[in-house]
């Protein structure tokens, strides 16, 4: 019986392969490590220290300054004021009434496709659901600019004897919420369709009603997943820009009133990398040490969101 | 046909369990006549005629895939919730026909109440699995609600082990505790019969004994249908046999009966190990 030797030689060519696919996909996961710590080193060397002649933001303005300030005029002259205050309200004010708007509605999408919606409803509703998270965050600014403020807020606030105004952050907070509900409804969806089909029997086989079944069985069983969607859409809410620099305007604000105009972290950072001042001049500066703030509250709110994931899952056979 | 002396050993009963009764001197709880199901195009269960005598066990044995658990499923509407299903027949249940699809299945469904194979508590505690089929009827006096949890994890034999920590959650309960917690999570509904699935095949042997001297302690007061892959538990557990194939009734009758002297052949075949 002759037998075709193995060649050694094939073999550690196929090896070879394997290697460069290894190094190809190491090197796939460390561009997104190296990205994440360039953004890092760009943000410190501009706002913390910056190495030669330049001067970073906190060698001009002080940290006290900038994090119990409530005035933001970012000027070369010495009535620059850079308190972080009216940024940080600006941008809270419009998650919160995003997170108002996408909670209860992006839950409720949820729970109606998991445990209501025939295959055929859902069939039409996830692929709607997912044009609306592909609408470029322009068109829903110009949206809430255009239409929610003068067609829906103006004569409902003048019937209720308020004024609204043209730039206000009920309009942004409502848009932005409208942008971040297909992101509540799909990753809450995936977490209530992975609750065990035997607890909905079982329920059902007590005497529940399809809403008791929902409400007081799935709900609460997926309920740490549904909460770590809530946190990633704030996150997500607190870092969207285009919408709301158009429909809450530009105007840096310390006011908890929704109807007036402010300006959010991200908007600022926009207007600033676009506006005319020099390069190294402190109003440029101070996009860094935003940046930096927004970035540490984003992923204080992430890290917080992993947690509750890890801390209240339950666990299944 | 002649009897057969030697089909199996057929072991004690458990106390409250009387093999030989007399099931056409009964009140029925239960009136099945001529049930069809299907799921989609494709029978499942064929002109089943099966009468469940009041506060009795009656056990549905039979091969993997003979339709007793479908059968089970019928008879408090679990079948509803599969898409595609449908079936034709009447079964009576206390003299109402269930499958009349007029019929509030919530309703029946606390009625008729359901224990399954795998042990389901819901991750709640242990307090609030047992309050929960009151809680979704509207109870919402906690001293009433305390006070049929007691009683409801007394009567399944539960109390004595989890009084000092109603609060905790019911997923740190063993198998066997949590299926007795489920049991009790049934009664509370208050139901009048209980169906069970296979409620000992994920036990070990002692947590198996506890579950099958219960039914014999619950069938004083409720009608309970049983199906089992354990020839063995049926036999000391019902009053009342039913052997079903291949979607068919084959044969029902006394537990004794069935157990010592079957009047098919394929029910000997089946009980004595020839095939299944």
């Amino acid at each position: 019986m002759s037998e075709t030797p193995v060649s050694w030689a094939t073999r550690r060519q196929h090896r070879r392969h394997e290697t460069l696919i290894q190094w190809a996909l190491f090197f796939c996961a460390a561009l997104s490590v190296l990205t994440t710590a360039a953004i890092i080193l760009v943000l410190l060397s501009n706002a913390v220290y910056a190495p030669g002649d330049k001067t970073a933001f906190f060698e001009k303005v002080s940290l006290w300054e900038f994090l119990t300030g409530t005035h933001w005029k970012p000027s070369d002259g010495p009535g620059g004021k850079y308190g972080i205050w009216p940024l940080l309200s600006g941008t809270f004010l419009v998650a919160i009434v995003a997170a108002a708007v996408s909670i209860p509605a992006g839950l409720g999408a949820a729970i109606y496709m998991s445990e209501y919606a025939n295959p055929k409803e859902r069939e039409w509703i996830k692929p709607v659901l997912e044009v609306l998270a592909g609408i470029p965050s322009v068109v829903f600014g110009f949206f809430a600019l255009k239409f929610i403020t003068p067609v829906v807020l103006k004569p409902l606030f003048q019937f209720l004897g308020a004024d609204i105004a043209v730039f206000n952050s009920l309009s942004a907070g409502i848009v932005v919420g409208i942008m971040v509900t297909p992101l509540i409804a799909s990753l809450s969806e995936d977490v209530i369709r992975s609750v065990p089909r035997s607890l909905r029997e079982a329920a059902y086989a007590l005497g529940s009603t399809r809403f008791d079944v929902s409400a007081k069985v799935v709900v609460p069983a997926a309920l740490s997943g549904i909460l770590a969607s809530f946190l990633l859409a704030f996150s997500r809410a607190i870092g969207e820009t285009m919408a709301v620099a158009i429909a809450a305007g530009g105007n840096p604000v310390f006011t908890l009133n929704p109807l007036r105009g402010a300006q959010t972290m991200t908007g600022f950072m926009v207007h600033a990398s676009t506006g005319d001042s020099a390069a190294d001049s402190i109003p440029r500066m101070s996009m860094y040490a935003v940046g930096i703030t927004l970035f540490v509250i984003t992923l204080i709110i992430n890290l917080i969101s992993g947690w509750i994931l890890r801390r209240y899952r339950e666990v299944y056979q | 046909m002649p009897a057969i002396t030697s089909a199996m050993s057929v072991p004690p009963s458990v106390p409250g369990v009387d093999r030989n009764l007399d099931t056409s001197r009964h009140a029925s709880a239960i009136d099945v006549r001529n049930m069809n199901f299907y799921y989609g195009e494709h029978q499942v269960l064929f002109d089943i005629s099966l009468m469940v005598p009041e506060r009795s066990v009656t056990a549905l044995i039979g091969p993997s895939g003979c339709g007793k658990s479908t059968f089970l499923r019928t008879l408090n509407r679990m079948n509803d919730l599969v898409e595609g299903s449908r079936s034709t027949g009447v079964c009576l249940v206390e003299g109402q026909n269930i499958m009349d699809p007029a019929v509030d299945v919530v309703l029946l469904r606390k009625h008729v109440g359901m224990v399954f194979q795998k042990s389901t508590p819901f991750p709640k505690s242990i307090f609030e699995n047992v309050a929960y089929g009151p809680r979704v009827s509207g109870e919402k006096n906690r001293a009433v609600l305390a006070d049929l949890v007691e009683s409801c994890l007394r009567k399944a034999a539960l109390w004595d082990e989890v009084k000092d920590r109603l609060n905790t959650s019911a997923m740190a309960l063993s198998g066997g505790q949590q299926q007795r917690l489920c049991i009790a999570r049934t009664l509370a509904t208050n139901p009048r019969i209980i169906l069970m699935d296979e409620p000992a095949s994920a036990l070990d042997p002692a947590s198996t004994d506890r579950i099958e001297n219960l039914i014999g302690e619950l069938c004083a007061n409720y009608t309970i249908v049983i199906v089992t892959h354990n020839m063995q538990q049926a036999s000391r557990v019902s009053h009342q046999t039913a052997f079903f194939f291949k979607g068919r009734l084959v044969e029902v009758g006394p537990t004794m009966k069935i157990f010592t002297s079957p009047s098919e052949k394929q029910t000997e075949d089946y009980i004595t190990g020839r095939f299944g």
